[in-house]
This record gives C-alpha cells, structure tokens and sequence, in this order.
C-alpha cells in the first residue's frame, strides 16, 4: 500500500474523537480500584475497630491528607505521561512535597520524644506487615491504571510506568488507612512511602512491557 | 519569512487542521495528514540513513499511530512536541526491533535531535513501502476487517456498511477502531 493510500484510508469516513478520553479512563481506573482496594481491605484485613475514635485525632486527617496528596500528584504524573510530549512541569514537586513534609514532622516528634520513646515511634508494632499490606491493596489500581494508559499513548514507558505504580500504591495506601492502627509520623515517612514505593517500583520495571503500543 | 515565522505558522496551520479533523472534518484531516506525511519522511530520512528501506515503512507506521492516538492531543500542548514525542518513539522502537538482528549505533546520538526541526525540514518523495499493508489487513478477523474495507477503502457511509455486511452501526465504528490498532500492533509483531 502506498502512503498516500493510507492517508486516504485513514481520512475516509472519519469519525469525531471521544472527548476527555484521558481524564475518563484514569478516572474509570481510579474508581474501579479504589472499590477492588476497598473489597480487598474488608474480606482481607478488616476495618480498624476503634477508627470512629480514631477520626477525632489530628494525626488520622493528616495521615490520610499525606496519602492523599501522593495520590493527587501522581494521578496528574500518569494523566500526562498518557500523553506524547507533554513534559511533567511541576508535577514532581508536588510529588516530593508529601513526602517532604512528612519527614519535617518526623524529625520533630523524634526530637520531642525521649530516647526510650523513638524506636516505638519509628517501627510501631506492625512495621513488618505493613509495607506488603499496601502493596497488596495496590493491586486492584494497579491493574486497572494500566488498563487506562495502555488505551492511550504513553512515550516514556519506564516512567509512566512508575507513575502507575506511585498512583496504585497511594491510593492502597489511603484505603490500608481505614484498618492500620500507626498515626505516628516516623512510621508514616517511613513504612507508609515503603510500601507505596513497592508498586512504584514494580510499575517502572513492567512499563516498557506493559504499555508498549 | 524568516525560519521561526515559517515554523510557527505550520505549527498553527497543522494544528487547526488537526483539531478540525478530530471534529469530523476529513478535508481538514486529509490536509493535516498529507502535509505530516513529508514531515515525518524528513525527520526519519534523515536518521535512518543506514537503513533507507525502512523509511517509508516507519512514515506509516508513525501515520497510522498518530491517528490511532490522535484523542491523545491535548489541544493547549505545542502540536510539534506531541508529533514529535510519537515520530521518536516509533523510531526508537523500531531500532530496538531491529537491534537483535544486527549490532548498531544509536542514530539518535548522530543526528541531533529536537522537536522544532520536525515542521521545518518535508520531503515529498516517497519511496516504495516494503510492508503490504493490504496484506495484514486480510489477517484481522471480519468484524474488524470488513468495517474497514466497507468504510474507508470502498467509501461507505456507517449505515450503508452496516447494511452490506449485516452488523450493527455501532459495531461498525468498534470494527474500525480496534481494527486499525489492531493493524498497528500487526506492524509491530505482536502476533
């Protein structure tokens, strides 16, 4: 076939594009994972028993607010790798952001805290379960992200692979909030960004597999 | 004209037949793909110096990518940066197909690469493509076959397609759209 044939073939009979397509389908995937993510927390782990007094403490908004925030900046870091060309801008630093801030308010409660205090603050009593809980929670947005990017035309695959990962591993994250008893902020910036980065991981290594179109 | 007025009014001329074209408009989208068509021969002449068999090929893979893809613009993005994120990404793909037949050097490190070069180079020599694409088109399966031959290479409307092949308008437009990704992932070697 000559290539003005296929430019004629590719003309003939065009039809309208859908509009949004990007913001739909991550949205699709984010809604369909957040429910397998939310199914999987309640058949697997449970709600924690004492989260309405939970929900009074400070500290549960701002868990929930890191882990939200995560969630936002990689969202916008897949939804614009989805498309060629589009540089990420300002995205990464509303990803190091969360990540920052936790930090500044672990070195804090650290230094406020006696020395017999800090080892409970940082490894709490499930440090070991948590990390693999998260990224077991991730797997539902996992797979329905790259669902979504693979309908679309990601040119950087390693990254936007990785940006799949960081988005499923938020948002398992955000979910594992509602049956994780740890509120202090050395646990959080650690096992929390742990276990989130596992799907990141993970997604960076299977893009160049996954979404090759 | 200097150069950077000349590049900017194809990028605005390309851009607004594009954005027509994904409203329907096919004399904007024939305009849009012939004028990319000398673009991306260009661009990738010149980098597949070694291989110029392989040029035209690679201008229709790009083509047919680049409609497959084509919802992905965003339309407050430089066009140029979008087509040229796609033209290097077909290239580099290609290369590394190519790189477990024969030992290479990465032409992109040769020849200096950026996107502005893309609307300010056209070559409207075309070669011959070593690929038939005809020939894959008769691999996919009849309900994505026959949706394109109706519609795109005998011209028929959706509802006159639906009518001579028996299938609904909506599987029809589906027929079409998987099918010509389907052809895409053909050209890759998927299956």
């Amino acid at each position: 076939m000559k290539t003005d044939e296929l430019v004629l073939l590719l003309v003939t009979g065009v039809e309208p594009v859908e509009r949004h397509p990007v913001g739909r389908r991550h949205a699709l995937a984010v809604g369909i994972g957040l429910l397998g993510a939310c199914a999987l927390m309640l058949i697997l782990l449970g709600l924690r028993p004492d989260l309405a007094d939970a929900a009074r403490l400070p500290m549960f908004w701002v868990k929930l607010a890191f882990v939200a925030a995560l969630a936002w900046a990689s969202l916008l870091a897949a939804m614009r790798l989805s498309r060629p060309g589009m540089g990420l801008g300002w995205v990464p630093a509303a990803l190091v952001a969360p990540a920052l801030a936790i930090w500044v308010l672990a070195a804090f409660v650290l230094a406020q805290a006696a020395p017999v205090e800090q080892p409970g603050l940082i490894f709490g009593a499930t440090w070991t379960s948590c990390p693999w809980l998260i990224a077991l929670l991730s797997v539902p947005v996992f797979v329905a992200v790259f669902w979504a990017m693979r309908g679309l035309a990601p040119t950087q695959l390693p990254l936007s692979g990785a940006a799949a990962g960081l988005l499923a591993g938020s948002l398992g994250a955000l979910v594992y909030c509602l049956h994780c008893p740890e509120l202090a902020a050395p646990f959080l910036g650690t096992w929390y960004l742990l276990g989130i980065l596992i799907p990141a991981l993970a997604g960076g290594l299977l893009g160049p597999r996954l979404l090759r179109w | 004209m200097t150069e950077q007025t000349q590049y900017d009014s194809t990028e605005e001329r390309l851009r607004q037949s594009l954005l027509r074209g994904r409203d329907g408009d096919a004399v904007a989208y024939h305009d849009f793909l012939k004028a990319l068509t000398v673009h991306l021969r260009a661009y990738f002449r010149r980098r597949l110096s070694a291989w110029p068999d392989e040029v035209e090929d690679l201008v229709q893979e790009a083509l047919l990518a680049i409609h497959n893809q084509r919802q992905t613009y965003d339309a407050g993005q430089p066009l140029t940066a979008w087509v040229h994120a796609i033209a290097k990404y077909k290239l580099v793909d290609l290369l590394r197909r190519r790189a477990g037949k024969e030992r290479l050097t990465d032409p992109l490190d040769a020849v200096p690469d950026n996107a502005a070069e893309l609307f300010s180079t056209a070559d409207a020599e075309a070669a011959e493509a070593r690929r038939d694409l005809h020939k894959l088109l008769a691999q996919l399966p009849d309900r994505q076959r026959l949706p394109i031959v109706r519609t795109k290479l005998e011209g028929l409307s959706v509802a006159e397609a639906a009518m001579a092949t028996g299938m609904s308008e909506s599987a029809i437009k589906v027929g079409v759209h998987r099918g010509l990704k389907a052809l895409a992932a053909l050209i890759r070697g998927d299956k």
